[in-house]
């Protein structure tokens, strides 16, 4: 099978079912710039490693086998551990994405590991017919179904691969502490710049009808209150939704609320709270307050939009309870937006263009 | 960190359960707990329905309406006329 780029293999090894790749376990900079890029969505899509089976150390038929994605981050925290270890690696075709979300999907299913173990003939290559399963595959794996399909007993290994080599240790037994996700600030600091990436285009698009609307007056239009008041109103457009990506999931455990579109909403009053102390720079004076009116309800109702969409990035929100926030807080922003949208336009004409 | 307590669509049929435990180790909330050989809902309000307890109890004592708790996957549904979905056919952003 073509297997791509192969530079973080160091030959291979051959089985009683064929040649397999042999993984390294020490990650080069091309594998951390890679990850790099990842996170911040370039190429994401794209970078993934064959399906298949890979060897690590020098394996032989007693050596466990371990399931993976082919997102090759994922890949790459499974094969950094193994430092030191014999170990196969059956990595499964999920088009590029990370495990858990490929477990929602299906992708990393019970039929997509029963083709595997096939296709890599795992029975003439291991002795005791065990697959580690990552335990976040489990939502899309049944393991009574992979035993009855194919005669490999699934076990469930930590959520964390960092606790891999502890629960190989420990006879493939995992403490609850191993077995429970976490949301910490770490694992939340690395989501924001594919947050940014991906909810730049809830910014651009109205930022730039802020600022092409700003030349709006009752004498007509003017390219110098663009300047004045257009461009501002842009770059508070783009603040916003910078403050909303950066501090929402930074601040999420402190912020006010369970519901995520309530902690946005207040994290969005909270930039504007501190705008007001600021003096409202970026506002022309005197300070219209119709559009100090117009501006709460704009940055409210976007800090809340973009608080709400990190739910799909974060480790414990339910579709059931998404939906129920969703059922009040859609129609809020919405309403939020376009009568801010409209009081600021107002504001425009009732001051003959002055103000941001 | 908790999200909304009370919505969560989980049921158990204690009378199917075959105390395997299977729930309690792919629980990534520990939602269940082993009582007299037999799994209890402990603490339902972590639970985020991903569904990997039902996809796992041999016996079937589970179920849940399975999803991904995402409001952009939930607007994408929407918009398409689809359910609820995470998933994206052309190769843009995805998670």
């Amino acid at each position: 099978m073509a297997r791509g780029d192969l530079s973080w293999t160091d030959g291979t090894l051959d089985t009683e079912a064929g040649s397999v790749p042999r993984a390294r376990t020490r990650l080069d900079l091309r594998d951390r710039l890679g990850a790099v890029k990842a996170r911040w969505g370039i190429g994401r899509m794209d970078y993934s490693v064959s399906p298949g089976l890979y060897a690590v150390g020098s394996p032989g038929a007693p050596s466990p086998v371990l399931v993976s994605a082919n997102y090759k981050l994922s890949f790459d925290g499974l094969r950094g551990v193994l430092s030191g270890r014999d170990a196969w690696i059956l990595v499964l075709d999920t088009h590029g994405i990370n495990v858990w979300c490929a477990a929602g999907k299906g992708t990393f299913g019970t039929d997509e590991i029963v083709r595997r173990v096939r296709g890599a003939a795992l029975d003439r290559v291991v002795h005791d017919r065990v697959l580690v399963v990552p335990q976040l595959g489990a939502p899309g794996v049944s393991a009574h179904l992979v035993r009855q399909r194919c005669g490999f007993r699934v076990v469930y290994g930590p959520v964390r691969v960092e606790d891999l080599p502890a629960f190989l240790d420990a006879g493939m037994t995992a403490g609850p502490e191993m077995r429970q996700v976490r949301f910490c600030l770490r694992d939340r600091a690395v989501l924001i710049p594919v947050e940014l990436v991906m909810g730049a285009k809830y910014a651009l698009l109205p930022a730039a009808a802020i600022l092409l609307l700003g030349g709006l007056g009752s004498d007509g239009y003017s390219l110098a209150r663009v300047r004045a008041t257009g461009l501002p109103g842009a770059g508070l457009i783009l603040g916003s939704f910078l403050c909303a990506a950066i501090l929402g999931p930074t601040l999420l455990p402190w912020l006010p609320g369970r519901a995520f579109a309530i902690k946005g909403a207040a994290l969005g009053l909270a930039l504007v709270g501190v705008w007001a102390i600021l003096g409202w720079p970026g506002m022309s004076a005197p300070v219209s307050w119709l559009h100090v009116a117009a501006w709460t309800l704009i940055v409210t109702a976007m800090n809340s939009f973009v608080v709400m969409n990190f739910t799909g990035a974060s480790t414990y929100t339910s579709l059931s309870g998404v939906l129920r926030e969703m059922r009040f807080a859609v129609p809020a922003q919405i309403s939020g937006a376009v009568v801010g949208i409209g009081l600021w336009l107002t504001g425009l004409f009732v001051r003959g263009g002055g103000g941001t | 960190m908790r999200y909304l307590e009370e919505v969560a669509t989980l049921e158990l049929d204690v009378t199917r359960c075959n105390g395997c435990g299977m729930c309690m180790r792919v629980c990534p909330h520990a939602v269940f707990r082993l009582e007299n050989r037999r799994a209890v809902v402990a603490d339902r309000g972590a639970c985020m329905e991903c569904g990997a307890c039902a996809r796992n109890c041999e016996p079937e004592a589970i179920r849940v309406r399975a999803g991904v708790g995402c409001a952009a996957g939930v607007l994408t549904g929407l918009l398409r006329g689809t359910g609820p979905t995470c998933d994206c056919s052309g190769k843009s952003a995805c998670c």
